[in-house]
């Protein structure tokens, strides 16, 4: 079947490239783009560590095709901090303990940043709710709670210092 | 995991869309949020040699509320229902269920149109369409007709939809009075073990008219007239639920499965059945 001509734009970089368009959001990313920030857990929808953003909606790129992304733009958790610059979030989820072995976090700390740019200072309750699409074998939740929390209080710190 | 081979569409009209659907005839399926129809691709579960993806249809989207009639668009997802300030004064049962349907990423892609175009008794919303007496909007190649939800689902996967015809809208009137959908689930993302969609008017202490659907306990939906009528005329009292209740029970046939055996689900769909009563009495 013909192969199809992808462009995307991910974490700011124009992307092109030929894919069939059975292929799934989630192996172009890591296989054509090398992006693999975004791990593969269940690849049955259920397990959200394949969570990207695509077009401002948190996603599960296991069930996007290549084809429907064409032409999206999209933030991997390569987009969102550096090793020499960390987001908040990732800031948070390492001095909270939000993370043990680490296979579950690029996908929530790319929901939770979703989550707060719609909610940006969310109850404990909204934040469990919000983030029920991403499944952790590890933490147990409590410590993910706990940060995404402190991420959305120091955001919001500095967000009121600079008015 | 991965589909088999097709050739991907992405008309921008409804015309369009429905031109592709009548040339490739079975060989052609249309996506919208993907979420029903991908994982069942990736299963091999699907034949098709056509997608025809609805995205770029604007006139697909949207929620219009003119006066008393609420009008949505088919790509409208359930994200956006839940968002709605508009939708959560005329109908907040909609944003209720759609708040209780999978998890948040399924519901930025997953539309309206396609929960109720899926045909899968374990999607939320065509009780809920059921429950409001909508009216689901179709167009073909002979042009547009209307099918009440009430009519449209025949068996698990079949529905009065033609293979030609896209569904473009559900349209249902401002529900009069109070409205709930309770469900009952083994975990969140789940379908539902039991699910009850009731809305009910009152004055002054009575209930004028009551509303009664259910999800997931047959192979279609199950809009059950009989308990509504039990309700309608009463004072709600304990002995109208259960008659209620009783009739609700004879018009499900759930099955067992990996939700529990059918004595179960027939508890749960009384349990459900019985708080959404009491929450939609509540509302109303
Ligand atoms: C993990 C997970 C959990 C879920 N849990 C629930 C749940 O609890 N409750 C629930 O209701 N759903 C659930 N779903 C399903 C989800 O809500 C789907 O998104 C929804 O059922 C279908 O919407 P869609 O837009 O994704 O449709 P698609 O998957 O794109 O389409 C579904 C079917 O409808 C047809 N179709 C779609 N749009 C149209 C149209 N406009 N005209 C004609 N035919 C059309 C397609 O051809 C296809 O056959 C879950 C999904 C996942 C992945
Ligand atoms: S890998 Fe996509 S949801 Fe699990
Ligand atoms: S830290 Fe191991 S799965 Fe979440």
């Amino acid at each position: 079947m013909s192969k199809m001509h992808i462009t995307l734009t991910v974490n700011g970089k124009q992307e092109e490239l030929l894919a069939e368009p059975r292929e799934l959001l989630i192996h172009v990313l890591r296989e054509r783009l090398s992006i693999t920030g975004p791990h593969i857990g269940c690849e049955t929808s259920h397990c959200g560590a394949c969570t990207v953003d695509m077009n401002g909606k948190s996603v599960k790129s296991c069930t996007v095709l290549a084809a429907q992304a064409n032409g999206a733009e999209i933030t991997t958790i390569e987009g969102l901090g550096t090793p020499d610059s960390l987001h908040v979030l990732q800031t948070m989820f390492r001095e909270h303990h939000g993370l043990q072995c680490g296979f579950c976090t690029p996908g929530m700390i790319t929901r939770a940043y979703r989550l707060l740019q719609e909610n940006p200072d969310p109850s404990e309750e909204e934040i469990r709710y919000a983030m029920a699409g991403n499944l952790c074998r590890c933490t147990g939740y409590q410590n993910i709670v706990k940060a995404i929390m402190a991420a959305a209080s120091e955001l919001n710190a500095v967000k009121e210092a600079a008015q | 995991m991965i589909p088999a081979p097709f050739e991907y569409h992405r008309p921008d009209s409804v015309e369009a869309a429905v031109k592709l659907l009548s040339d490739f005839g079975e060989d052609a399926r249309v996506v919208a949020g993907g979420h029903s129809l991908i994982p069942m691709m990736k299963l091999r579960m699907t034949d098709f040699g056509h997608l025809i993806d609805l995205q770029a249809i604007d006139a697909l989207k949207g929620i219009r509320i003119d006066g008393r009639r609420i009008t949505i668009g088919a790509m409208t997802t359930q994200h956006e229902i839940i968002h709605h300030a508009g939708l959560a004064t005329a109908a907040p049962i909609l944003a209720e269920a759609a708040g209780q349907i999978a998890d948040p990423q399924v519901r930025y892609m997953g539309t309206l149109g396609g929960n109720v175009a899926n045909g899968d008794p374990g999607n939320d919303m065509p009780g809920v369409m059921q429950c409001l007496d909508a009216t689901f909007h179709l167009n073909g190649p002979g042009g547009s007709r209307v099918v009440k939800a009430r009519d449209f689902y025949e068996a698990a996967y079949f529905t009065a939809r033609a293979e030609d015809e896209i569904l473009t809208a559900v349209s249902f009137d401002t529900p009069a009075g109070g409205q709930a959908y309770v469900k009952q689930k083994r975990k969140i993302g789940d379908y539902a073990t039991a699910a009850a969609a009731v809305v009910i008017a009152r004055s002054g202490g009575r209930c004028t008219a009551a509303s009664i659907a259910m999800t997931n306990l047959a192979d279609t939906p199950v809009w059950c007239e009989e308990a509504g009528a039990a309700l309608a005329g009463t004072d709600l009292s304990a002995a109208a639920i259960e008659a209620a209740v009783g009739a609700m029970d004879r018009a499900i046939d759930p099955q067992s499965d990996n939700r529990g055996p059918a004595e179960f689900k027939r508890h749960a769909a009384a349990v459900v059945l019985r708080r959404a009563i009491a929450a939609a009495a509540a509302r109303a």
